[in-house]
């Protein structure tokens, strides 16, 4: 597989780390197996908790359940039945078209942060370093609450600002608005945990680059998109990946806010939320597993390809 | 940076212009950050606003959202919470504070041995496994919670602690961030040198090799911790019995609650609000407190 070059395309270093680094030495053998007995623990969970999982999601997947027949072996019957379900179809449009335009936004908000801190050393930068960070620290179902909070006409500020200009405040959880409205929330929860992956990884830059790109009259954009932007490319494309991951099964925030929406957060708003109430609301377990299973297939198959994507754009760049 | 270096070596009215242009370049940075810090913080600040007033001041008070009511009461809230329904809020956080302890330390310790058996052995399969478990970073691992549910419950394991805690021991991109660290921390040297020395492998990773990976550990330990404490989907599809609850699945379950019925008799949003406060302030600590571990930690799986 070649993921493991990919994720740290542009660091040079990354190739060594994967290789172990290192030659082969005398007495491997014996070596060898106490190397076992150290991932031993964790092969364990990841077989049982990992593995397992997967092959019985799509076990599961490969049958039905019905009143009078019992389980019956469906074959890709479930997977026919998802890919033409309009439910899960709309559902994966919806994660697709949100992570086309969150990841951009999140990532352009991360990044100039991340500069800015790197460029300025006050104490109010590092003030503000620790403030814009703080989301990460709590729990995305408390960020969806307060913001829920913070949108309602009853709770929020929203009627009072508009107030003043005699309109009527718009409901960002509407259908119309609901897009925007969680994009807000997502963003405001990651954007400083993505800001810190850059700023450390801008951290690790050897100024003296920048001294000799100032001497050969390298103006600070320069510097800032030729230089920086660049050398961080690896930490890009890691904080690219999570968020990709994380948007594509979105679940917490959106069933938070779904009770407080008024039926614009359906119960097959996304993929996840859909699989959820497959499985616990009509304890359709088969179907759930197909859904789940076509999800991580989807998932893993869309990180792939963003991964070669950039990987190819990654060596360009540096 | 530089042009501090560079009118360090002028004359001092030099240095005073320089230092004056300086102000001015940063004018527009600071607006920014000020901008967005306000941004970042107007949720917390109106959930700390909000926990201060009663039922009347939270849906009809006077001083509008984001400023206090004259009635402050916060105290009575706390109070409140703590004695609803039995106590159970605190039973919650209770529960969340042992899930995330426990389920953090365990994924923190297979990770460091794993992390550790990949980056300094050789054997047969390593390649394959690492590659396996890289892949696995991109597996969904929501996409896991119904089939590992489904398994759970033929072991009539559901609906216990160890429904949540088990699965949380799973953390594949821990094991990469331990192996990258270990890699370049631990010397091989140092480990012939303590084998040489009659030290066997399992005292070798632990007074050697063990304090060397410290600061990853560390920071896998937070990541993983924080992780299991947000976790959300996981004891929401495990548990059904409330007195297991961790605090998230907890907070949900009350503002389903006072959705559907609007409050009625006892206003859930009060407590919501002021529950959503106090549970947020040990992480919030932790944070501000042991910021030297994780900022440099958050960069190893970026730098390397």
């Amino acid at each position: 597989m070649a993921n493991a070059p990919a994720i740290t395309a542009t660091a040079p270093r990354s190739a060594r780390a994967a290789d172990g680094g290192k030659k082969r030495r005398p007495g491997g053998r014996r070596r060898g197996a106490i190397g076992w007995m150290f991932i031993a623990p964790f092969a364990v969970v990841f077989l049982v908790f990992l593995v397992a999982p997967l092959a019985y999601a799509f076990y599961l997947s490969l049958y039905t359940k019905g009143l009078a027949t019992g389980t019956t072996f469906a074959g890709i019957d479930n997977y026919t039945k998802a890919f033409t379900d309009p439910s899960f179809l709309n559902g994966v449009w919806f994660v697709v078209r949100f992570a086309l335009v969150l990841i951009p936004v999140q990532m352009a908000v991360s990044l100039a942060v991340a500069l800015v801190l790197d460029a300025i050393t006050t104490r109010f930068a590092r003030f503000s370093r620790l403030m814009i960070f703080l989301p990460y620290a709590i729990p995305a179902v408390i960020g969806a609450l307060m913001w829920g909070f913070l949108y309602s006409p009853t709770f929020g500020p929203l009627a009072q600002i508009f107030g003043i200009f005699h309109a009527a405040a718009p409901f960002p959880l509407s259908p119309d608005n609901v897009f925007g409205g969680l994009m807000n929330v997502v963003t405001w929860q990651w954007a400083g945990y993505y800001m810190i992956i850059i700023y450390a990884a801008l951290q690790g830059i050897d100024p003296s680059i920048y001294e000799a790109a100032r001497i050969d009259g390298a103006s600070a954009w320069q510097v800032a998109f030729r230089i920086k932007v660049p050398l961080v490319s690896s930490a890009l494309v890691l904080i690219l990946v999570f968020a990709l991951i994380g948007t594509l099964q979105f679940f917490t925030e959106p069933s938070i806010l779904a009770p407080s929406a008024n039926w614009s957060i359906t119960p097959d708003f996304t993929p996840n939320i859909y699989a959820y109430n497959q499985a616990f609301s009509y304890a359709n377990f088969n179907y759930a597993s197909a859904i789940s299973f076509a999800l991580g297939i989807i998932v893993f198959i869309a990180v792939y390809i963003f991964l070669f994507a950039t990987r190819k754009r990654g060596s360009i760049l540096s | 940076m530089t042009t501090a270096s560079l009118g360090r070596t002028g004359l001092s009215t030099a240095r005073l212009t320089d230092g004056k242009r300086r102000r001015r370049a940063n004018l527009v940075p600071h607006l920014f950050l000020g901008a967005l810090v306000i941004y970042f913080l107007i949720p917390i600040w109106w959930l700390f606003v909000a926990s201060t007033k009663d039922v009347h001041g939270l849906f009809s008070g006077s001083a509008g959202a984001l400023w206090f009511d004259k009635n402050f009461a916060l105290g009575a809230n706390i109070a409140d919470l703590f004695t609803y329904n039995g106590g159970i809020y605190l039973r919650w956080l209770g529960n969340s504070l042992f899930y995330a302890v426990t389920g953090g330390l365990g994924a923190s310790a297979l990770a460091v041995l794993a992390g550790y058996g990949f980056a300094k052995f050789r054997f047969r399969g390593r390649r394959f496994f690492f590659a396996v478990l890289l892949g696995s970073v991109m597996v969904p691992l929501t996409a896991l919670v119904i089939p590992t549910f489904v398994m759970m419950s033929d072991l009539k394991l559901t609906d216990t602690i160890w429904a949540v805690i088990l699965p949380s021991l799973l953390n594949p991109f821990g094991v990469y961030l331990m192996q990258v660290y270990a890699t370049d921390a631990v010397p091989d040297e140092l480990l012939d040198a303590a084998r040489v020395d009659g030290a066997g492998e399992i005292r070798t990773f632990f007074q050697v090799a063990f304090p060397l990976m410290r600061p990853a550990f560390v920071t896998v330990l937070l990541l993983s911790i924080v992780g299991t404490w947000n976790n959300y989907f996981l004891p929401l599809a495990m548990l059904s019995n409330t007195q297991l609850f961790p605090i998230t699945v907890g907070l949900g379950l009350w503002q389903g609650q006072a959705a559907a019925n609007n409050g009625g008799g006892h206003s859930l949003w009060g407590l919501i609000i002021i529950g959503s406060l106090v549970s947020i302030i040990p992480l919030v600590i932790a944070f501000l407190s042991l910021q030297k571990y994780w900022q440099g930690g958050l960069s190893i799986g970026s730098l390397k």
